[in-house]
This record gives structure tokens, C-alpha cells and sequence, in this order.
């Protein structure tokens, strides 16, 4: 692999840009595998990434049924914040927020990490307290984040109503270290930096069973051929019911759509990231200049990777109310992705019934921002049984009653 | 665009008139059940790939529960029954079969 930098530009710049090689080899399945991950999108390549950089395991496929981050990883919002309720959450979301400060030079892809700063607006005094709540809670983890006076919100919004006829803003929670990347990358980069230690990427390759024998994982059969492996990692989102009934075990998972839109591109008009979680929307302002636009899920079980209109017009009509000048905006396009939602709106990183089986799945509306952070803790897991990240979000916690209740603290969980 | 017919008061209408409430026919043990009934009847759904047996209100409407049959990699809907019954009626079952030979061995 070559490595990228700006002399790597100036050389090619000089010779019409005829020396780029492919970023990473265009590989097809061996017989066997130390370690197979199902899903390429971003939480299987971090896995494996990690699997290979901190445990020197690098004979490992991971398989995608579609293409390199056309699930999930290639359709979200792309914020980036660590400001959640509980423990285990702020513990894997902050070291994913601050493993994404450094992503670009540790797999020499520039993912286009923007720590523009996120700001969740308080419309209800529940939601004040709430958000108090969170920022005491965030300052006993060290995670850095304030609550901030209506006018603060002003000064960093300028383009924000304060005084909605429903929703006047109170306040917000302001975590100035999140914010954005490019998503593609974050796949493309993961992808590249696993090729190079080695590893397979092979798109065009779903699996359609899970081999077992005596409770122990020996493989699983795909549309490319039988492979054989010593660990599997689950990382499908939406489809990990599915996987999870090849393996003979069930999840506590259902699956929805989520839906997203991005208006014409305008001059630049806002520089954070807002959420307004009463309301239910949320939005951003793109490099391209394209407001990136989201809101809640829909209602019902689903696997089209498309959703009804009517979120659509939900979504922005609660926006305009708080941010006018979106009314005079053009949308250009929309589309869906198929979250997988726990009960208590935290993930699941576990072990499975089947030895040797691990799941990475649950992370629903909201991960996006944890794909390094997941990654680290995943290939913990899977390397050495444990890990300090993942432990609280074992399988065990829904018999236990153990929940890591994320569903009040996040709303929209973006 | 969901349309729905509700079998309480006749009413055909889009989706917003409705809203969905997840799997039905999820048994509820009493109050000895063990920790793997409770986790089972709290948390653990088929969420499948295909047909769905589910409950739905008519929220904007007259307001009361049924079922609906639906495919949600498709999102054709089967038809709607009465809430008050623990299994799909047997003539919807068998319009769904002749839909989707086979679909009984994934559910
Ligand atoms: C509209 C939208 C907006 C979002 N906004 C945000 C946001 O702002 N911030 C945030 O943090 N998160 C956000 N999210 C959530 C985030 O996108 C996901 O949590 C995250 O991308 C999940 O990554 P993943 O790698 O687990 O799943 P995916 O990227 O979906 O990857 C799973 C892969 O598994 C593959 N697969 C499935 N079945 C098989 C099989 N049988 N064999 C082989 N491969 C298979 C799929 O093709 C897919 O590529 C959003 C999601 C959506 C849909
Ligand atoms: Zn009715």
C-alpha cells in the first residue's frame, strides 16, 4: 500500500495522477480463517482493524453481502458526541469520540473529522432537567460538556428562533468536542488500512448459514463458498435477527427504518451540529453546503431501507418552527437504513450462546460515533473473552433486568 | 404508505390514521414466571424478514386495537382482525400461504 500524504499529491499532481493504486485488493475467500467478521460497514471494519493492530490477529475475512459501507455506515447523519447518561455508554463513546480526533493519521485516510461542536436544545423544562442532569453526569466521567443559557445558544445558532410559539428554546446541552466526519471514509479508510495487514475484504459475499459443531462455531456458508473460521463476529445492524437465527440463538432486536434528507447546497449558515430532540430533528451543515437533515424513527417493523413520507414531513415541519429560513429551502434527495433498536437503547456486545460466536448489534439510530470505540472494545471481546469496554453490554443484561437505560437520556438518539 | 382497513368501524385510511404497537400474540405468563419468560414476553421479538403479525390502534379514528398481518421486506399488507383473538384467523393464514409458499418454516 502506498502511503498517502502531500508529497504522494505533489508526485502525482506532476504526472496527471497515473501512479494511485487501488486502495485495497479485490480479494476472494480462502478455505479457512482464524477469525471471519460478517459486515462490512463500519463497526465490522474496526473490529477487525483492531483485531489485527492491537492483537496481531490478521488472518481474517470480513464479508459483505452488498458493497463496502452500503448499510447503515453509508446512509447516517454522521454525528459525533459522547454526552449519553449511564457509565458503560460514556466510557465506549468517548474513547470512540476521541479515537475519531486521531483516525485520519492512524490509518493515513483523512476521514474529514470536523469537532465542530454539538448542541442539543432543551424546549421543555423536563427536558432542562434532563439535560442538567446529564451534564453532572458527564462531568463525574470526564466527559466534557456544559449546559448552556438560551443566550449562548443564540451566539452559537444565529440562524436558531429562540422564542417558538411550542417550543421556545430554554437552554442546551453543548459538548464543543463533537461533531462530524465523512462516513465513506471512515469505511473506506478501515477497509484500506485491514487490506494492508493482510485481512480480505470480499464484497459480493453473503452468508446464508452458520456452521456448528458440539456448541462450538466451525464456520459458515455464503454465496462465494463454504469458509471455515475459529471465531465469527456478527456485525449486520438491521439483519442480525437474521444471522442470529442461522447461528440458532434470538436477539432482543427489532428492526426499522430510519430516515434522512439533504437540501440544495447554500452558503455556509451554521457551523455546529443541532438537535432538538422534543421536536424531534436535527441538522447540520455539510462541507458541500447541503443542510443534513434527520429526525425519528418509523413506526413499524421494516427491512425496505425506505420509509413513509409523512417522517419526512414531520421531521421538517418541526424544524421550521425553530430554524425558519429551512422553509425556503429545496430538498434534493432522502433515503432510509434499517436500524436494529434494543429495548433500552443501548447496544449489544456480547458473546453468544454458540462458543466462539460474538455479536456486535443494537446500536440502532446512534452508531455512527462509535465505530472506533466499538471496534476496540469488539476485537477485545473477541480476542481475549472480555473487555472493559464491552462488559456491561453483554446479552445477560435483558434476563438480569440490568439496563443500560439510554431511551430517556437520548431521545433521538443520533 | 401504509393503507389500512380497521376492522373495528370499517374505516380505510393511510397510515397516519394508525398507529403500530409491535409483534402480537406475545404470550404474558402470570406472576410465577421465571426470568427467561419475563425476558422472553419483555424483550425478545421475531422481528422477521418477511411476515408479521402485529398490533395496531386506530389512534385518529375510533380509536381501538387490532391486528394486522403485513410483510415487512415488502411492507404489503395482508389484511387486519380483531385484537380479541390469540392466533391469526385461519382464512388469512391460508391467503398468506398461497402469497408466500414456505413462510411458516422462518416464522
Ligand atoms: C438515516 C440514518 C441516520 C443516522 N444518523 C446517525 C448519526 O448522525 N450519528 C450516529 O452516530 N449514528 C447514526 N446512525 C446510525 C448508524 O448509521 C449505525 O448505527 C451504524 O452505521 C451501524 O454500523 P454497522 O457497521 O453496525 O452497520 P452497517 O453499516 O449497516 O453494516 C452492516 C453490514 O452488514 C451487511 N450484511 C447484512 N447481512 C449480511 C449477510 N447475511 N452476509 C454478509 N453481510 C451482511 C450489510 O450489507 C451491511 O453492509 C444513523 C442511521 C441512519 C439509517
Ligand atoms: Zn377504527
Amino acid at each position: 500500500m502506498k502511503k498517502y500524504s502531500v508529497f504522494a499529491v505533489a508526485r502525482e499532481a506532476m504526472r496527471h495522477h497515473t501512479g494511485w493504486t487501488r486502495a485495497w485488493r479485490d480479494a476472494a475467500p480462502k478455505k479457512r480463517y482464524d477469525a471471519i467478521i460478517i459486515g462490512a460497514g463500519g463497526h465490522g471494519l474496526a473490529t477487525a482493524y483492531y483485531l489485527g493492530k492491537n492483537f496481531g490477529i490478521t488472518n481474517v475475512a470480513i464479508l459483505e453481502k452488498g458493497w463496502l459501507g452500503g448499510g447503515n455506515t453509508g446512509r447516517n447523519t454522521t454525528i459525533i458526541r459522547s454526552n449519553y447518561l449511564q457509565d458503560p455508554s460514556a466510557a465506549i463513546f468517548e474513547k470512540s469520540r476521541s479515537l475519531y480526533e486521531t483516525m485520519s493519521q492512524d490509518i493515513n485516510y483523512n476521514v474529514m473529522f470536523s469537532p465542530r461542536g454539538v448542541i442539543m436544545l432543551a424546549q421543555t423544562e423536563h427536558e432542562v432537567r434532563g439535560y442538567k442532569r446529564t451534564a453532572h453526569a458527564n462531568m463525574l466521567q470526564g466527559v466534557k460538556t456544559e449546559f448552556v443559557s438560551p443566550a449562548r445558544v443564540k451566539e452559537l445558532l444565529p440562524i436558531i428562533n429562540l422564542d417558538g410559539p411550542r417550543y421556545p428554546v430554554l437552554g442546551g446541552l453543548w459538548q464543543a468536542r463533537g461533531g462530524t466526519a465523512r462516513h465513506d471514509a471512515v469505511a473506506w479508510g478501515y477497509a484500506r488500512a485491514c487490506s494492508d495487514m493482510g485481512m480480505d475484504v470480499i464484497q459480493q459475499c453473503e452468508v446464508t448459514g452458520i456452521r456448528s459443531e458440539g456448541g462450538k462455531v466451525t464456520g459458515v456458508s455464503t454465496s462465494r463458498g463454504d469458509i471455515a473460521c475459529d471465531k465469527l463476529g456478527i456485525v449486520v445492524a438491521g439483519h442480525s435477527g437474521q444471522l442470529a437465527e442461522m447461528a440458532g440463538f434470538r436477539l432482543p432486536l427489532e428492526s426499522v427504518a430510519l430516515q434522512a434528507l439533504v437540501s440544495e447546497p447554500i452558503k455556509p449558515c451554521m457551523d455546529v451540529v443541532v438537535m432538538a430532540n422534543t421536536v424531534h430533528g436535527y441538522m447540520s451543515q455539510s462541507d458541500k453546503g447541503e443542510m443534513v437533515i434527520g429526525g425519528g424513527t418509523d413506526g413499524y417493523n421494516n427491512f425496505t431501507q425506505r420509509g413513509a413520507f409523512q417522517h419526512i414531513e414531520e421531521t421538517v415541519r418541526a424544524l421550521i418552527e425553530t430554524f425558519p429560513m429551512v422553509s425556503r429551502l429545496k430538498m434534493l434527495r432522502q433515503w432510509g437504513g434499517i436500524v436494529d433498536m434494543t429495548g433500552d437503547r443501548s447496544p449489544i456486545l456480547s458473546k453468544t450462546p454458540v462458543e466462539g460466536i460474538f455479536i456486535n448489534s443494537g446500536w440502532g439510530t446512534g452508531g455512527f460515533k462509535a465505530i472506533p470505540g466499538s471496534g476496540w472494545g469488539m476485537a477485545e471481546l473477541m480476542a481475549k473473552g472480555h473487555s472493559p469496554l464491552t462488559d456491561a453490554f453483554g446479552l445477560e443484561r435483558f434476563s438480569e433486568g440490568r439496563f443500560i437505560d439510554e431511551s430517556v437520556a437520548a431521545g433521538v438518539a443520533h | 404508505m401504509l393503507i389500512v382497513s380497521c376492522p373495528c368501524c370499517g374505516v380505510t385510511a393511510e397510515e397516519t390514521e394508525f398507529h403500530a404497537h409491535g409483534e402480537a400474540h406475545i404470550t404474558r405468563h402470570a406472576m410465577d414466571a421465571s426470568d427467561e419468560q419475563m425476558e422472553t414476553y419483555l424483550f425478545m421479538r421475531k422481528n422477521p424478514k418477511g411476515v408479521h403479525f402485529e398490533r395496531w390502534r386506530h389512534q385518529n379514528g375510533c380509536g381501538k386495537w387490532f391486528h394486522m398481518a403485513r410483510d415487512t421486506a415488502t411492507l404489503e399488507v395482508f389484511g387486519t382482525y380483531s385484537a380479541q383473538t390469540l392466533a391469526p384467523p385461519e382464512d388469512l393464514l391460508a391467503e398468506i400461504d398461497a402469497k408466500r409458499p414456505g413462510w411458516r418454516d422462518r416464522a
